[in-house]
């Protein structure tokens, strides 16, 4: 894929994200994968980052219920996620009820519509 | 030159509070300017004399310009850094090298917030801060920050060290005792155990009781180099060293949840002090939520790693326990108005100089101060303080 889309870096991942595509970025000297995307690597500060697909499978590494109130939508799961790839992001699980989201449990991600733009969720790998 | 050189050649000489808890109808520099002068008159010396300013506020970028103008001075030494909350521990390394080389005699660091009275609304200033300063790849989530990320923190130091709820209710309980031992403490009714775990949860494991208080207030120190200091009317309180890490931003970019950057900052403050964690004689750390007092116990070697849980067990840290822990009641029970590390230097200075009262140490000689900052223990920086025969 191109290493010098027009767009930044972070345009580009949600230019992807709202074609259902969910993109990662991968050093081209150190061979690390970086999140969120830059232009620089944070690991060895090579300016080439490639672009490649995320495989998508993950590991809750932790998680949160945030409390609110039933008329506002009521609690929500709040989870760091590592990629198999190496990499964390924050995220969401969902499927499960916000307090059934257990650290190290074995996610998958998907991609949905937030507010008319793609967001990267996870469900639970077992299931579909 | 290196950090060990600096070492006791600065002293903190003056300390002031004001607007602790409610300030109705005052603002942020109405309450700074009060607790500059307190400072400086604890100190025995007049806002003519402050040549070096440090301070830094969360709603204002260019802030020190603020605070110059309406004290009306004219420093030659500024220092305007922000790292969140650890700021106000963090300028002394900066103020610390500016003394010493002659560049200015007298800082004052100082800090002012009516947060909780103020008529601009904290909702408003959280949404203003989203838009202006964005996290991008954490927004769309909607953690509930601060607390959503140090809940993070804590469910993964419980997750990979057993630590428990009761635990981190420890913490808020021994910081609610030393409040009641302290007249300008904000909350100061009994708190047990079981009314903590029982109150209303906020982002898990927290609830109300694990996350600080939300007040007004201003506090403010003055600085000299220790020839100047032993002049003044009060005892000087060296600054044996000052070290500051910053390791991230983000939780989600928050390398191990269970390490904060006061492992970085707390070595190297202890190797140029010449002192460890066995010679101190209290710890006044930033408790932003109860899990901040076991990271910092863990990081910087008061006890190991996964063993902050164990260590606060039955009282140990509470007035009367094995070792004093946050003495004023933290920013869980004394006062927290937003950026809090003026406060707890400030209380290693009075416990050190012998003025406080029923809580005070008794023959205390040595402090360790490790103030935290941003939404997920991002910085942190420790100084280690001491009476004059400890030099």
């Amino acid at each position: 894929m191109q290493a010098n889309s027009p767009l930044g870096p972070e345009a580009h991942y949600q230019a992807q994200l709202n074609e259902g595509r969910f993109l990662i970025q991968r050093c081209n000297d150190c061979a690390r994968h970086v999140f969120y995307p830059r232009v620089v690597c944070p690991y060895c500060g090579c300016a080439e980052l490639l672009w490649v697909e995320a495989e998508g499978a993950g590991t809750v590494y932790s998680t949160t219920t945030v409390r609110r109130k039933a008329e506002a939508g009521g609690d929500y799961d709040v989870s760091l996620i590592d990629l198999d790839e190496g990499v964390r992001m924050m995220s969401r699980v969902e499927g499960p009820a916000p307090a059934e989201v257990k650290i190290g449990m074995r996610v998958r991600a998907r991609v949905i519509d937030h507010q008319g733009a793609g967001l990267v969720v996870f469900i639970a790998e077992d299931e579909k | 030159m290196s950090l060990k050189d600096l070492r006791g050649r600065t002293a903190i000489v003056g300390v002031g509070t004001a607007g602790c808890g409610e300030a109705h109808g005052m603002g942020d520099l109405e309450i700074l300017a009060q607790a500059a002068k307190a400072a400086l008159d604890d100190a025995g010396l007049a806002l003519k004399d402050v040549d070096g300013l440090c301070t830094a506020n969360l709603n204002a970028a260019m802030w020190p310009l603020n605070v110059v103008e309406y004290l009306g001075i004219r420093p030659k030494f500024v220092e305007g850094t922000n790292v969140g909350g650890a700021a106000f521990v963090a300028h002394q390394l900066p103020a610390m090298l500016a003394l010493d080389a002659g560049v200015c005699d007298v800082v004052l660091v100082c800090y002012g917030s009516t947060q909780r009275t103020s008529p601009f609304g904290r909702k408003e200033r959280g949404a203003a801060r989203i838009l202006l300063d964005p996290e991008p790849f954490q927004t769309p989530y909607q953690p509930f920050n601060p607390p959503s990320s140090y809940a993070l923190i804590a469910a993964r130091h419980m997750h990979q060290y057993g630590t428990t709820r009761r635990h981190l209710a420890e913490v808020a309980v021994a910081a609610r005792k030393w409040a009641q031992l302290n007249p300008e403490a904000f909350s100061r009714e009994p708190l047990d155990i079981e009314t903590v775990l029982g109150a209303r949860m906020i982002s898990d494991p927290f609830t109300a009781y694990d996350c600080c208080l939300v007040t007004d207030g201003a506090a403010a120190y003055v600085m000299t180099r220790a020839d100047r200091a032993r002049d003044l009317k009060k005892k000087p309180v060296h600054i044996l060293a000052n070290a500051t890490a910053v390791w991230h931003r983000s939780v989600s970019s928050m390398q191990d949840l269970t390490v904060t950057p006061s492992k970085e900052s707390g070595e190297r403050a202890f190797a140029a002090a010449g002192l460890g964690p066995k010679d101190i004689d209290m710890l006044q750390t930033y408790d932003a939520f109860s899990i901040n007092t076991l990271l910092a116990l863990e990081d910087l070697g008061f006890c190991k790693k996964g063993e902050g849980g164990s260590f606060v067990e039955d009282g140990a840290i509470a007035p009367g326990g094995g070792f004093p822990v946050n003495t004023n009641g933290g920013g869980l029970s004394c006062v927290h108005p937003n950026m809090y590390g003026a406060f707890i230097t400030i209380e290693a200075v009075r416990q050190l100089r012998g003025e406080c009262g029923e809580r005070q140490i008794e023959g205390a000689k040595t402090a360790v101060v490790n103030g935290n900052g941003g939404n997920s223990a991002s910085s942190q920086s420790t100084s280690v303080l001491a009476t004059a025969d400890v030099l």
